[in-house]
């Protein structure tokens, strides 16, 4: 109890040093904990993308860049798959339901995606909910399109506004399909998931839109107005990929195995899940190193604050000689310098947290907009609990270093003092 | 307090070496030693108070054998028993003036239980600094470091003095005040001894202080101190 208080007032005597090396643990605990938030964050909100589908189906290529350029918009289709395969393999019995996606065209930035009013119903994320519409309703005419909250959000569209289509998926478009502008038909609630940031349309439109373009470009002289289009047949040549739904996930395997022996094309179909563990697979190392670099920086913060007390230790013998003499044994003296370190890294683990905390609050939504990186404000999970109390501990057993030196200091000064 | 055939060296320092034959003190007595330093005193006060245990022979306090005693035993019994005052810097420079007065009484159950006897820690802090001279402007001022060294000492006096131990050990405790200052911080010291019949071990260069004391002895009369080459 006294050494506590005495650990107390003497870290106040010197709060400079005490309140610095506090804040540079602190810092340091922000940072590691920091990562394991932005890391299970960050896995959350991949994992939370895709649900209720059972399996994908794309051109044969490897089974995480047909995950990441169907359902995360990231990368590009190497090779598209044709509608008669799909409708061939629609045809099994086990299937209950088929989404197929047409990815290639932008609007201003933001992928566009064919699909069919099916989307709205199968698509699935965060524990199995629906898309939810904000405003509107899905794509009913040609040229219709339903935005993402995102999308209407950045350009500020609302329901009725029309908007362009660019060939493409680059940010500055050099070729538009504006002669057929598309309706905004409706807006979908705010998802965390790249849905937010896709222009949805049918595939009938992704058709009409190229109706008069070959080979990436806009034929001179065969320019379809939008009115002639709608009296062309529509029907997609080829998709990008699609979402499958099972009647029983029993038949998942059997499913995928004939999908990828297809005879007519090479196709692979992949099981979200297993191709989301081939992803940890694939980051775990760079996640390991940055859990290393962090955990490091608390080693670093931890030393400096040994440092600290070993370099106060030679001016505070005076101190250990008036606490001997009033009848202190050298284990109070060991337990002062203990408890000062105790103190000092609690100080900084608290902080560091309650630091990472008010930062997530205010940057969250900011890295929600710019990097598509929902992090929720949960508690700490145990995992966090533990490593935080590895911290505390840590710390204590760094203090018993310069506390040992004093606790032999003690011993051998006795009732001289050198000062 | 009975020294009998006392050999100590400190550890680690094959050099030095303290010996002391034989030595009593009675209870009550005013004792003024005089030794220059190097002399062994200090070494001489840490096995009076038992930091340290002798390595052959007894030291004996108050009718107890501290060799006999634990290292713990033995700080315990220093809490109890002793009040110990040093030549300077007596004060923990963070603590308040009457936390550092307090101090002796967190380690020592039987001196706090007096000092409550007399009306609670803070008020007998306060009236044995009164006592001593120290006003209370200077008693509720920010800090001990704040205070000058003559205040200071009349605090490790009242530290010293808090729940009456026995024995009050005083290493040079005026030797950084001047000569007034010495005769009044003396004068304050002694007639709070009386009060209590304790008995005071006081360590000086000084003999011309020598009248106020029941007893003057050299500390090399009954003390021997070996100085081997390096070792």
């Amino acid at each position: 109890m006294i050494v506590l208080r005495l650990a107390l007032q003497s870290l106040r005597n010197r709060w400079g040093t005490a309140l610095l090396t506090a804040l540079a643990i602190a810092l340091s605990v922000m940072l590691l904990l920091g990562v394991e938030k932005v890391r299970t964050g960050a896995r959350q909100s991949f994992t939370d993308t895709i649900a209720g589908t059972d399996l994908i189906v794309g051109a044969r290529s490897g089974s995480l860049n047909l995950l990441l350029y169907s359902v995360f918009r990231i990368g590009n289709a190497t090779n598209n798959i044709t509608w008669e395969s799909l409708q061939d393999i629609s045809k099994a019995p086990e299937i209950a339901w088929v989404v197929p996606l047409s990815l290639g065209d932008n609007h201003r930035g933001f992928r566009v995606l064919g699909t069919t009013p099916d989307y709205f119903k199968y698509y699935k994320f965060r524990r199995n909910q629906p898309l939810q519409f904000a405003s509107g309703q899905p794509f009913a005419d040609l040229f219709d399109a339903v935005l993402g909250a995102d999308v209407a959000a950045k350009l500020g569209y609302k329901v009725g506004d029309k908007i362009i289509v660019a060939h493409g998926l680059g940010n500055v478009a050099f070729v538009e399909h504006d002669d057929k502008p598309f309706r905004v038909s409706g807006i979908l609630a705010k998802t965390g998931t790249p849905a937010d940031r896709t222009v949805h349309v049918s595939l009938g439109a992704i058709e009409a839109i190229h109706a008069d373009w070959q080979s990436g470009a806009r034929v001179a002289g065969q320019a379809v107005s939008a009115d002639d289009v709608r009296r062309m047949d529509l029907t997609p040549k080829a998709v990008t990929a699609a979402l499958i739904g099972l009647k029983s996930r029993i038949s998942t395997f059997k499913l995928q195995r004939a999908i990828n022996e297809f005879p007519k094309e090479a196709l692979s179909a992949i099981v979200p899940g297993a191709a989301l563990q081939e992803l940890w697979g694939l980051v775990g190392t760079a996640e390991t190193a940055l859990s290393a670099v962090s955990l490091m920086v608390v080693v670093t913060a931890l030393l400096g604050m040994v440092t600290m007390i070993l370099t106060t230790l030679n001016e505070r013998r005076r101190e250990m000689a008036i606490l001997r003499s009033v009848g202190a044994g050298p284990g109070t003296v060991l337990g002062l310098l203990v408890s000062e370190a105790a103190v000092l890294v609690t100080t900084g683990v608290i902080g560091g947290a309650a630091l990472l905390y008010v930062a997530l609050f205010a940057l969250q939504p900011l890295i929600d907009r710019i990097y598509g990186l929902y992090i929720p404000l949960n508690p700490p999970t145990s995992y966090e609990l533990s490593l935080l109390a590895g911290i505390i501990l840590a710390g204590i057993v760094a203090g018993l270093l310069p506390a040992l030196r004093a606790y032999k200091l003690s011993l051998s000064d006795g009732m001289m003092v050198r000062v | 307090m009975i020294f009998e055939g006392v050999r100590f060296a400190w550890p680690g320092s094959a050099r030095f070496r303290l010996t002391v034959n034989n030595f009593v003190l009675a209870r009550g007595e005013r004792l003024l030693l005089i030794g220059p330093s190097g002399s062994g005193k200090s070494t001489f006060l840490s096995l009076l108070a038992g930091i340290v245990a002798p390595d052959q022979g007894t030291v004996t306090v108050l009718d107890t054998d501290l060799g006999h005693l634990k290292s713990s035993a033995r700080d315990r019994f220093r809490s109890e028993h002793f009040g110990i005052i040093f030549q300077q810097f007596n004060l923990l420079p963070y603590a308040s003036v009457v936390d550092n007065v307090a101090l002796p009484l967190s380690f020592s159950p039987k001196r706090r239980a007096r000092a409550l006897a007399h009306g609670g820690v803070e008020l007998e802090a306060r009236r044995l600094l009164d006592r001593l001279g120290l006003d209370a402007a200077a008693i509720d001022g920010a800090r001990a470091s704040n205070l000058s060294v003559g205040q200071q000492q009349r605090v490790a006096a009242a530290r010293a003095l808090i729940g009456s131990p026995e024995l009050i050990v005083a290493d040079e405790p005026t030797s950084s005040l001047d000569r007034n200052h010495q005769q009044a911080f003396l004068d304050l010291l002694f007639a709070d001894l009386d009060r209590a019949g304790t008995t005071l071990i006081m360590v000086s260069h000084d003999e011309s202080l020598a009248s106020r004391f029941s007893r003057v002895v050299r500390l090399d009369e009954f003390a021997r101190v070996e100085r081997g080459t390096a070792a």
